[in-house]
């Protein structure tokens, strides 16, 4: 199976490789794993008051699909709102990148991953509507 | 012979994660011989071409039950649980974070040709997947409980990548 231009640019100069220390007020995490393929994935964002996404890194052990899956979400993620993110999908990334259909479960990680990322932000913050009267939010 | 046997009743064995190996292998060839397509070298065509499909289903049988990995994924969608299923990315916090730190040790290994850290690596990587596969047949063939074999062989098949990255990393360092 031979990938496409855009896999190749994204593995070889992977955009935004790195950490955030998960402990920052303004950073959410994601980690997600594709029990299909062994990969593992890490996403952070960094946000900023107005709920915007300044910066993103990614750390991705698995094939080039899944590091050009989660590096092009970083990418995609800078500058936009916590809403817009969520609203990312995996077929945008597959089409963007050419996956082929076996590979399809890369971007659907790396969806999952950028979804975990805000909902880990969310959580920190106690915002986002996801709490129930029976789980409020924490004070901070 | 009943083509809707499933792989274990073809093979003659109890459904269970833990069988006896050397059944499974006597049971195979034994079958192979029975179906080798060579004794159906003067046989009509119709026989020859059943006899055929026969070696191919007992293969596939064989190779199924021959890995643990594989074997309880089998046994799971005879439960009609498919263990592996894409979607499914949601892996415990802790299971993830120490995945992570065992693929980074493993690259640091690799670029400071660290050849006793990979050693340690892979000692600890092994110990895990033992105590998963034990935990499979706890999951699977004392507490049927299906839904924990499910997670226990999601997080196998991570530790399998692993083993199989840090063969790869020997090779690179030798």
């Amino acid at each position: 199976m031979s990938y496409s231009e855009k896999v190749l640019d994204h593995y070889e100069n992977p955009r935004n490789v790195g950490t955030f220390n998960k402990d920052e007020a303004g950073v959410g995490t994601g980690m997600v794993g594709a029990p299909a393929c062994g990969d593992v994935m890490k996403l952070q964002i960094r946000v900023n008051d107005q709920g915007v996404i300044e910066d993103a890194r990614f750390k991705t052990y698995g094939c080039g699909s899944a590091i050009a899956s989660s590096s092009l979400v970083t990418e995609w993620v800078k500058g936009k709102t916590l809403d817009e993110a969520m609203n990312l999908k995996n077929t945008q990334i597959a089409e963007e990148l050419a996956l082929p259909p076996v590979k399809i479960h890369c971007s659907i990680l790396a969806e999952d991953a950028i979804k975990a990322a805000v909902a880990d932000y969310k959580q920190k913050h106690g915002g986002g509507g996801e709490y129930t009267a029976c789980n409020p939010p924490k004070e901070h | 012979m009943d083509f809707n046997q499933d792989h274990f009743a073809l093979l003659g064995l109890a459904p269970a994660f833990a069988i006896d190996g050397e059944r499974l292998d006597q049971a195979y060839r034994a079958l192979q011989t029975e179906f080798h397509p060579d004794r159906f070298a003067h046989a009509g065509e119709a026989e020859q071409r059943l006899a055929m499909q026969w070696s191919t289903r007992i293969n596939e049988a064989y190779q199924t039950l021959k890995s643990p990995f594989s074997r309880a994924k089998y046994l799971l969608e005879l439960q009609g649980i498919q263990a592996m299923d894409a979607n499914n990315t949601a892996m415990p916090a802790e299971f993830l974070v120490q995945q992570m730190e065992w693929r980074e040790s493993l690259m640091s290994t690799v670029a400071t040709a660290d050849y006793p850290g990979l050693q340690a690596l892979e000692k600890a990587a092994k110990a895990e997947a033992d105590r998963l596969l034990g935990e499979l047949a706890a999951d699977l063939d004392e507490r049927r409980d299906y839904l924990a074999a499910s997670e226990t062989l999601r997080k196998y098949r991570f530790l399998e990548k692993l083993l199989a990255d840090i063969d790869n990393a020997y090779a690179e360092l030798e």
